[in-house]
């Protein structure tokens, strides 16, 4: 069976510094994958040359059988690759059902044989802004959100994209106990219909209960990758990673 | 209310503007308002890709010429009618524009202002070179007597530049409210962001820049014939840049309104100023007034409405309601 | 077209010595935009204040008016920094530099410009100093002193200029704060006085330029205007931020521009650095010695 993301021996520099180097990582679809590493060690890197956000000079990235280097960001997230920002980035001028719109019209109603009725758009607008309880702040701009409600905002905003992969950086930092627990479970249920999920995390409480396998980066390099119990056993990564 | 209509409704309101100023009987007012009108085209042209999009033309004044000058070649050859040196003039700058956009809007906003400071310039430099359009003696241009049925070729000047304005305030209006109004203003906001959610920028910043580029290329195709000479330092001059930024700027961003309020304020005033004061001062309030506006009221005089009137200032794209059921992909 | 060996040599010559006058026009620029990431099209028109003040100071006192200019120096610094203030309180801290703050520089170029025309008129305006009549005659090689003195007080300049950022804390900051304003606040600096210090230290830059221009040229106030292209043009080829690259940048510029004026007419010499510039940016933004 093909993986559904096959990432070839990834490297990425900026300038002198190497920020990813030999990074090879195979997901099948339907997987839950937890990816954790102290801050600095390359995992929004990684995002962003899996999206196509920046250009990796080396290594190639494979999705559902077709190889993504060379095309822009937005032809991958219509591929469906998805990804939420780490630092939130809402459309400011735009309120929130707009800007869960956009991925709606943009990505999902511009693929091949789509076709949505202006009404079954706008149920979809408000259906996700429930589903991350924001609905109540619908036709407020973002600038009336809390940080809270902006990570929630950018989950939403991915997952407006119907993608087969989706990417959540840190999606959960400032959440209380149970709003960890109610994004858990939105996560899940995504998964659940078909969503491959990569979850970025530093809580690992999170990363723990959700990940069906856990992947470490230290410096750019990955240093670890298996069963989340295995992993956190490794005595590379407790010094590495526990231990700082 | 949809596009047709509201395109029927400026040319009813044109039309009557029109008949007021044939009521006065007084050629000035042909003279002046053809200019204020060709800077609510102007205008709204450079707010469709800089105040929907966030990227800066600064080179408004070279779009402007080519269609000018197309006009001016074109004459050389064989005059033709005026409503087909509209659709020369703005072909011509439509591929200009496209090609520009090609070459330059893959970079950040900052270097495409830039670049297309560069291209006024450089457009300046073929010009005056190529003697065929007069080079820097400039070009004559004999304006016919009359035509029917509107006697005054002056008139008939005037009306084109009122159908012209007509027609570029439907387009913005049309694309505020459309899919397209809704990309642009992602791209405005946060073009990273855009582009993972989906939308094609890159796409989407070159129909911005042909649409916006081929309205300033129709705008300056009649000019050879209002102005009778032509002269590359005064038709490449820095006041339709100035003017075309700050009557958006200082008439507000987010919406079709702005750039005409702009326009009909700050081209009246200038007319007025220069009949009472010298040019260089009244170009000197406009550039105190753009200044002022962008550190004082950054939304322009449609957010001070907003302000005062106590209402939230988010004349934005977004909320009105979007027809999305059209079959087919978005642009 | 005249080919000769003597125009040839000469025209690089030339073209040498106004690149190294462009690079002290640029250096600012290489602050503002390079560093700090400012894009400040006005710079040319500070540039042509530094003249017309350089030509008032030499017109009432005699006084020459590279020394003018020294002497206008801290003016046009706090003018500096004063702007910078506007545009940092203004945009910076709404985040809307990019439309609003283009603008807003754009309406001071223009209120510069205009403003200068209304109180010098558009006359052109000249120097006197010793140095402006003569020339050096080496065989068929003429350099005329017009263009030697401030190509090498230029070069000091820039040479000033480079050890005051790479030596000194204040320097260092100044390229630090363009890398990473948190870390810089970490250490307990204010990268807002910071940027304003810097800002400064560009316009102050114009002062000197201002003044070496109106040596080497008659200026009215609408000169500034071909300069705009030709700044960013060597800014950006330069490599945004470097100094050496600037200089580099700018006798490139300088020599194509010198000979395209000899041997193709100086009509076409405008468009030569803002094609560069087009160039450049739609090949290699990175610039010849980008990072």
């Amino acid at each position: 069976m093909t993986n559904l993301l096959e990432v070839d021996n990834l490297g990425k520099r900026f300038g002198g510094f190497i920020a990813l180097e030999n990074i090879s990582l195979s997901v099948p679809a339907g997987q839950r994958v937890g990816l954790i590493g102290p801050n600095g060690s390359g995992k929004s890197t990684l995002v962003n040359c899996i999206c196509g956000t920046l250009r990796n000079e080396q290594g190639t990235v494979r999705f559902d059988g077709r190889v993504l280097d060379g095309s822009t960001a937005h032809q991958r997230t219509r591929r469906g690759v998805a990804r939420s920002f780490q630092l939130p980035r809402p459309f400011v001028s735009l309120n929130l059902l707009d800007n869960i719109r956009i991925p709606l019209i943009y990505t999902v109603a511009a693929r091949a044989g789509a076709h949505r009725h202006a009404r079954e758009i706008e149920g979809r607008c408000t259906d996700l802004l429930n589903e991350v309880g924001l609905h109540h702040k619908a036709r407020h701009l973002p600038r009336e959100l809390t940080q809270v409600e902006m990570r929630k905002l950018e989950l939403a905003r991915a997952m407006a994209a119907e993608p087969k992969l989706l990417i959540a950086d840190e999606a959960m930092a400032g959440l209380t106990h149970s709003e960890i627990e109610d994004i858990l479970v939105l996560l899940v249920r995504l998964n659940e219909q078909g969503v491959t999920i990569i979850l970025i995390e530093h809580i690992m409480r999170a990363v723990m209960s959700f990940s069906q396998r856990l992947v470490v980066l230290v410096s750019g390099r990955k240093i670890a990758d298996g069963q989340p119990d295995e992993v956190m056993r490794d005595p590379e990564v407790e010094r590495a990673y526990l231990g700082q | 209310m949809r596009s047709d209509l509201f395109f029927i409704i400026c040319l009813l309101i044109g039309g009557a503007v029109f008949a007021a100023a044939v009521a006065l009987n007084n050629d000035y007012y042909f003279f002046a308002g053809y200019v204020v009108l060709q800077y609510v085209v102007l205008s709204t042209a450079w707010n469709i890709l800089g105040g929907y999009c966030g990227y800066v033309n600064f080179g408004t004044a070279a779009f402007f010429a080519l269609g000018a000058y197309t006009t001016v070649a074109i004459y050389k050859l064989y005059p033709l009618p005026i409503p087909l040196l509209l659709v020369a003039g703005g072909a011509v700058s439509v591929i200009v524009g496209f090609g520009m956009g090609y070459l330059t809007l893959r970079l950040r906003g900052a270097f495409f202002a830039i670049a297309t400071l560069a291209l006024a310039v450089v457009l300046q430099t073929l010009i005056v070179n190529w003697d065929f359009v007069g080079g820097s003696r400039g070009a004559y241009i004999v304006r016919p007597e009359a035509i029917a049925p509107f006697g005054n070729y002056v008139r008939y000047l005037f009306m084109v530049m009122l159908v012209l304005a007509a027609a570029a305030v439907t387009i913005a209006r049309l694309i505020e409210r459309s899919r397209l109004g809704y990309g642009f203003a992602t791209i405005r906001d946060d073009e990273l962001a855009a582009e993972a959610s989906g939308v094609p920028t890159l796409r989407l910043k070159l129909i911005a820049t042909t649409i916006s580029g081929g309205l300033m290329g129709m705008a300056g195709a009649p000019f050879p014939y209002y102005i009778g000479y032509l002269q590359p330092s005064s038709t490449f001059g820095f006041d339709y840049a100035v003017n075309s930024i700050a009557m958006p700027l200082i008439g507000g961003t987010t919406s079709w309104v702005g750039p005409v309020i702009g326009a009909i304020l700050l081209a009246s005033l200038q007319q007025i100023a220069t009949v009472t004061i010298s040019s260089a001062v009244n170009l000197l309030i406009v550039g105190i007034l753009l200044v002022v506006f962008v550190i004082v009221a950054p939304n322009g005089i449609i957010g001070l409405v907003h302000t005062y009137l106590q209402r939230k200032p988010d004349d934005f794209v977004g909320r009105r309601p979007v027809k999305t059921d059209a079959p087919g992909a978005p642009p | 077209m005249i080919f000769s060996f003597d125009l040839l040599i000469n025209a690089v010559i030339s073209g040498i010595l106004i690149g190294g006058f462009y690079a002290a026009v640029t250096c600012g620029v290489s602050l503002s935009f390079g560093i700090l990431d400012i894009v400040n099209i006005a710079h040319p028109a500070f540039i042509i204040l530094g003249s017309y003040v350089a030509y008032i100071f030499n017109i009432s006192f005699g006084l020459d008016p590279i020394l003018a200019a020294i002497i206008a120096t801290p003016a046009f610094y706090v003018l500096g920094a004063g702007i910078y203030q506007v545009y940092y309180v203004s945009f910076e801290k709404r985040g809307q530099e990019s439309l609003r703050g283009l603008a807003f520089f754009f309406g001071l170029l223009f209120i510069t410009e205009v403003t200068l025309v209304l109180y010098f008129g558009v006359d052109y305006r000249y120097v006197e100093a010793r140095y402006i009549g003569p020339t050096w005659h080496f065989g068929f090689v003429d350099i005329p002193m017009r263009l030697l003195v401030p190509c090498v007080v230029s070069l000091l300049l820039i040479a000033v200029l480079q050890l005051v950022l790479t030596r000194t804390f204040v320097g260092r900051a100044i390229m630090a704060v363009a890398q990473d304003q948190l870390a810089l606040q970490l250490m307990a600096v204010d990268p807002i006085r910071i940027k304003r210090i810097a800002f400064g230290i560009s316009i102050a830059t114009a002062s000197l330029a201002g003044a070496f221009l109106i040596i080497i040229q008659p200026v009215e106030p609408s000169v500034g205007r071909e300069y705009i292209g030709r700044v960013f043009a060597i800014c950006v080829l330069g490599g945004m931020g470097s100094l050496p690259g600037t200089v580099i940048a700018a006798m490139l510029i300088g020599i194509v521009e010198s000979m395209t004026s000899t041997f193709y007419g100086p009509s076409w010499a405008p468009a030569v650095s803002f094609g560069f510039l087009l160039l450049t940016l739609a090949v290699r933004p990175a610039g010849l010695l980008g990072r």
